[in-house]
């Protein structure tokens, strides 16, 4: 039996590490569907659940995956599973019964190219606009980046935590190039370890309210057998969480729910600088592709472009105010991602007037760090 | 009810008797309560409820609190209890 | 209608039910508040604490039966109640997971969920009523309809044949088949109290009348559909699956057709991967 916390210096690859930190923030239920780049994480979670009292299953396929893991967060549980784009559409459907019923989870999308089937080997970060608003209605969602292994671990707890902290369904979008890469992890004291846990409700059971949210817009939710009686419905539903066929209470709903995230937004929004001070031109990426754009920033700086990087740690919601504030003071912004063009989109939109581009791939490949000096040269 | 012979033990043994409630604003009309009243103690009413439909009667008190209308009721709008101090 | 006081006594079943809901949305002659009711007297004569209990359901006329039971209630995405329920009963055996969806729900959109969860031995009780349609959504034909029946999609009768649901459940593993109809209210209510004193998954197939959206089309109204119950249906219990094709012509069969003991999905896993802590609750139980 392995603690909940495996403390020390490990080399591992990032589905591991994903996993490790998943089970260091407190995860005791993952319901699984084998795809790659992904089945490393399911693997890892089969293993070590069992030590720490927790619960693996393998399910048909990724909508019961998705689905499974809701029914266990109402238990009272910390919820997890992890796919990647063709699995990640079927859990879709799913995704938007998370949101309305604001049942917490941690969902991991290992990307890898496609369309449909794609390249399963091989990394791209494709998925980014369907993370944001792939399953049907309006709604916000976060969604994190992680650039390592390290991250992985991290960043998974992190993820564990805003999701109970919102009761919100947080997506982990790495990438088959993080996923596969092993990397030194350092995994640090238990003690030193933040983790966060669900609002739970207090005082009489009798006429709870199930959706009254607290001071934060978070409802505080109880776990089935507490006596609390409640109703979840994924229609649209009033404080009693009845359903409720009228536009008014749609309109509450909906904007409670956007609101709880929006209004939230320097607790939940993490990004990271490099070089950005003095620069006149900034780099935008994420995920595997900021590897790429720290090299960009250091090879521009040796040619004295006054280059730096924006990374993005969240990425939803996206950091508009950080953009904005931005355009007020540089020259132009390129958007580094394995896609045809997605958050580059979103900067294009905060940007204003200051030109914005892309660097794009279709998939399958890290884009090389000359690619983005190109762009800077040709663009600026 | 006809009896040939009274059991020895009828003063003993009490059948039982029920009493039917009906909450007429929660029927819809369905009619599966007087149809399938094994002792046929309930019929349609003449009048409407609020919704339009007519709830059942009572019309006899044969009534042996079987609680079948109860269990087939889609609506929960009929039930019956222990009529007390009325066995045979 | 003369203003009649309401009786002085609630309905015995009103504690289980959100009466601040009723009436519900299930239309005069359907079938499903029928079942529901034996439902919940099915979990009342179990005599467990209504707090060890929650109900999932899916999409459709009988998906709405979680919005109405006073306990912790689940009315989740079409098709998807199964999976909702196992991951429940996955992180806490302790629950009695009771899953009340229709045909439709848990059969086509639901179906892989459906054979998945009786090849595990998942530990729920599934009610599945069968009003032969899609009956929200307009009459429809579905996975369970009759060969040659009309719906709003086969006008001209269907062209293909149902499923014997107790067949298929017992085929994918389900260790306690039943099939009962909504005038059968005492062995339903029997069926369901048993499927949740016993462990595995239990199927309970329950036809029911859907008069307004497939009776009509068929020509058969809600009380023509009960006396076909009544008079076209043989009770034997035992019977093999096989034979339970749904005739009314013929006769259908009703009864507990399959009960069989076997470790669930949940008791395996736990005495495999957390020996332990079964060892202790054995201990603890004696």
């Amino acid at each position: 039996m392995k603690p909940q916390v495996l403390t020390g210096d490990h080399f591992i690859n990032g589905d591991e590490a994903c996993a490790e930190g998943a089970i260091a923030a407190g995860c005791k239920f993952f319901g699984g569907y084998p795809i790659t780049p992904a089945t490393e994480v399911a693997e890892q979670m089969s293993i070590r659940l069992p030590h720490v009292g927790g619960t693996y299953i393998q399910m048909e396929d990724e909508i019961a995956a998705m689905t499974s893991i809701l029914g266990a967060a109402w238990t009272g549980v910390k919820t997890m599973t992890a796919t990647s784009g063709p699995g990640f559409s079927l859990m879709m459907e799913t995704m938007g019964l998370a949101i309305v019923t604001e049942t917490p989870c941690v969902v991991v999308n290992v990307q890898r190219a496609g369309p449909s089937t794609g390249l399963p080997t091989q990394g791209s970060q494709g998925d980014m606009m369907q993370a944001k608003w792939g399953s049907h209605g309006d709604y916000e969602i976060i969604a994190i980046a992680p650039s390592s292994p390290q991250e992985m671990f991290d960043l998974t707890i992190i993820a564990f935590n805003l999701s109970e902290k919102y009761r919100t369904p947080v997506l982990i979008m790495s990438d088959e190039i993080v996923g596969h890469m092993s990397e030194k992890v350092v995994i640090p004291d238990a003690k030193a370890i933040k983790t966060v846990s669900r609002p739970k409700p207090s005082g009489k059971k009798a006429g709870f309210k199930p959706y009254r949210p607290g001071p934060n817009g978070v409802c505080p939710m109880p776990s089935i057998g507490e006596g609390y009686n409640v109703h979840v419905t994924g229609l649209t539903h009033d404080e009693r969480g009845y359903p409720v066929m009228s536009v008014d209470t749609q309109k509450e709903m909906m904007h409670r729910l956007l609101n709880k995230i929006r209004n939230n937004l320097d607790d939940i929004i993490m990004t990271e600088d490099y070089y950005l001070d003095d620069a006149e031109y900034v780099i935008v990426s994420y995920g595997v592709s900021a590897r790429t754009s720290y090299t960009a920033v250091d090879m521009a700086r040796s040619m004295r472009i006054k280059a730096g990087l924006l990374r993005l740690i969240t990425v939803w919601p996206f950091p508009e105010n950080i953009i904005r504030n931005l355009a007020k003071r540089v020259k132009g912004f390129v958007t580094v991602e394995i896609n045809m063009g997605q958050i580059s989109r979103e900067v294009e939109r905060c940007a204003g007037s200051v030109p914005a581009f892309g660097v794009g791939h279709p998939g399958g490949a890290i884009i090389p760090p000359e690619d983005v000096i190109n762009m800077l040269k040709e663009a600026f | 009810m006809k009896y040939w012979r009274v059991p020895l033990d009828s003063n003993e043994v009490q059948v039982s008797r029920g009493k039917v409630h009906i909450i007429e604003e929660r029927c819809k009309g369905c009619g599966y309560c007087i149809e399938y009243c094994p002792r046929e103690v309930l019929e349609f009413s003449k009048a409407y409820n609020a919704k339009g439909y007519h709830p059942p009667v009572v019309r006899s008190e044969d009534c042996l609190n079987c609680h079948y209308c109860e269990l087939l009721c889609p609506e929960f709008a009929i039930f019956s209890v222990e009529a007390i101090g009325e066995g045979v | 209608m003369k203003n009649k006081s309401k009786p002085d006594v609630p309905h015995p079943l009103e504690d289980l039910v959100r009466m601040d809901r009723i009436p519900h949305i299930w239309c005069s002659g359907c079938g499903t508040g029928s079942v529901f009711a034996s439902c919940l007297t099915a979990i009342k004569q179990t005599g467990i604490d209504y707090r060890r209990f929650t109900m999932v359901s899916g999409i459709g006329c009988s998906g709405r039966g979680a919005g109405y039971i006073n306990i912790d209630s689940f009315h989740t995405t079409h098709g998807r109640a199964i999976p909702f329920a196992s991951g429940i009963k996955m992180a806490n055996p302790d629950l009695n997971v009771i899953v009340f969806s229709g045909d439709g729900d848990l059969c086509a959109i639901g179906g892989n969920h459906f054979i998945h969860a009786a090849r595990r031995n998942m530990d729920l009780t599934v009610v599945c009523i069968n009003n032969f349609t899609y009956g929200m959504t307009g009459g429809q034909v579905a996975a369970t309809t009759p060969f040659g029946a009309k719906s709003a999609t086969t006008s001209a009768g269907n062209p293909e044949s149902p499923f014997n649901l107790p067949l298929l459940a017992y085929a994918a593993g389900a260790t306690y088949v039943a099939r009962w109809t909504m005038l059968h209210s005492r062995d339903l209510a029997d069926a369901i109290k048993e499927s949740i004193l016993r462990k595995g998954f239990s199927f309970i197939e329950v036809l029911s009348p859907c008069p307004i959206n497939y009776g009509r089309r068929n020509k058969e109204k809600a009380l023509d559909a009960l006396r076909k119950y009544q008079k076209n249906t043989i009770v034997k219990n035992g019977a093999n699956p096989a034979e339970a094709d749904i005739d009314f012509d013929k006769g259908v069969i009703l009864g507990k057709f399959i009960d069989i003991d076997k470790a669930t999905c949940d008791e395996s896993y736990r005495k495999m991967y957390r020996p332990q802590e079964t060892a202790d609750k054995q201990l603890k139980t004696g």
